[in-house]
């Protein structure tokens, strides 16, 4: 049941930064939103992976923050007009 | 008692996620939102990896891998958001208090192109 | 500095960094992981460290450690700091942009101060041009270059002066 607690509010966390992506006024506040989303997710691949008890989904969640450092910084080189 | 202070760990890393998601949402601006999403996000995601390597002692040391790459890797990226938005010409909240960015010709010279 | 001890150092972060990936000892881990970090380190330590086995000096590793968990009450009081302004009905923000100059002259150090202001209350680095670093506090105090630099990365610097520089 602890479970469904922790995982339920990191989620609703999710949906409210894809909310701010949607409605963001400009690119650079989507951004933004969409930056912290990934943080949160990999939070979230990690709690998955006790739930699922596979030791093997933790990869995923490291493999998806090095990933999403990557694009964040590339959507940054680009917006600031370097690429 | 592990399991107690992983549990712990969990339930503060996610309400800290929660509210750095509930800043975004709120807060005025790119810069505001930008210092909400950093701070929250990076010691909620933190403390949740740690609990979870808390629980498995087995997992600790990736877990532990994990929390130091969002450490190391968060900051740079919102400095890097921060400093690309405020270069392609994005405007402070209008009641912001003093703008000292303005007196450097590196930070307004994209906008003048 | 030597190319040697470069080259050891960068090989020893890799190999430690492979054990806490596989988190086993088994013998045939341990040696591949071993020939790769030689291998990978041969190409990167140049670009990976300047100063070699000389960060191992062990007054900087101490010095490290204590930083560590007083960077982790900062980041906590930074995170109560956010929750009572996110809370609060009426936002109490006034947010800008203030100039700081900052005593760190490696890029190394810099890096670090610039780490260590976004994730402490309040401040978010902008820009680092030189040594002056463009901040964006969130409950602007004073907008004085001198005040504002005892303020913000005061403190880190004292610490972090001992085991960077």
């Amino acid at each position: 049941m602890s479970w469904v607690i922790a995982i339920a509010i990191i989620v609703l966390g999710v949906v409210l930064t894809l909310i701010r992506a949607m409605l963001g006024p400009t690119a650079a506040d989507r951004m933004v939103a969409v930056d912290s989303m990934t943080t949160i997710t990999t939070a979230l691949l990690v709690l998955l992976a006790l739930y699922f008890k596979r030791y093997i989904y933790l990869d995923i969640a490291l493999v998806y923050a090095v990933l999403a450092f990557v694009a964040t910084l590339a959507v940054a080189r680009y917006m600031e007009g370097g690429l | 008692m592990l399991n107690a202070i992983g549990w712990f760990l969990i339930y503060f890393g996610a309400f800290f996620l929660f509210l750095g998601a509930l800043g975004i949402m709120r807060f005025p601006d790119v810069f505001n939102r930008l210092q909400a999403g950093t701070k929250c996000t990076t010691l909620g995601a933190l403390s949740t990896s740690i609990g979870v390597g808390l629980l498995h002692p087995a997992w600790l040391p990736k877990t532990f891998i994990i929390a130091l790459f969002i450490l190391l890797t968060n900051p740079i990226s919102s400095h890097a958001l921060g400093r690309a938005s405020y270069r392609s010409g994005v405007k402070l909240w209008e009641k912001s208090v003093v703008d000292k960015c303005k007196e450097f010709k590196e930070c307004v010279e994209e906008e003048n192109e | 500095m030597g190319k040697l001890s470069r080259f050891i150092f960068t090989s020893l972060v890799l190999f430690i960094l492979w054990l806490f990936l596989t988190s086993t000892f088994r013998s045939q881990e341990v040696l591949i992981g071993l020939i790769f970090s030689l291998a990978i380190a041969l190409f990167t330590y140049n670009s990976f460290t300047e100063r070699g086995l000389q960060n191992l000096n062990p007054r900087k590793v101490f010095c490290a450690f204590l930083y560590l968990p007083y960077l982790l009450w900062q980041m906590i009081k930074a995170n109560f700091d956010v929750a009572y302004r996110v809370l609060h009905p009426k936002m109490p923000i006034k947010p800008g942009i203030v100039h700081v100059k900052t005593k760190m002259k490696s890029d190394l150090g810099k890096l670090v101060v610039a780490n260590s202001i976004t994730l402490t209350p309040g401040t978010l680095t902008l820009d680092v041009i030189d040594d002056n670093m463009l901040i964006h506090w969130i409950n602007v105090k004073t907008d004085d270059v001198e005040k504002a630099s005892e303020e913000i990365p005061g403190v880190f610097e004292k610490c972090l002066k001992e085991f960077l520089e």
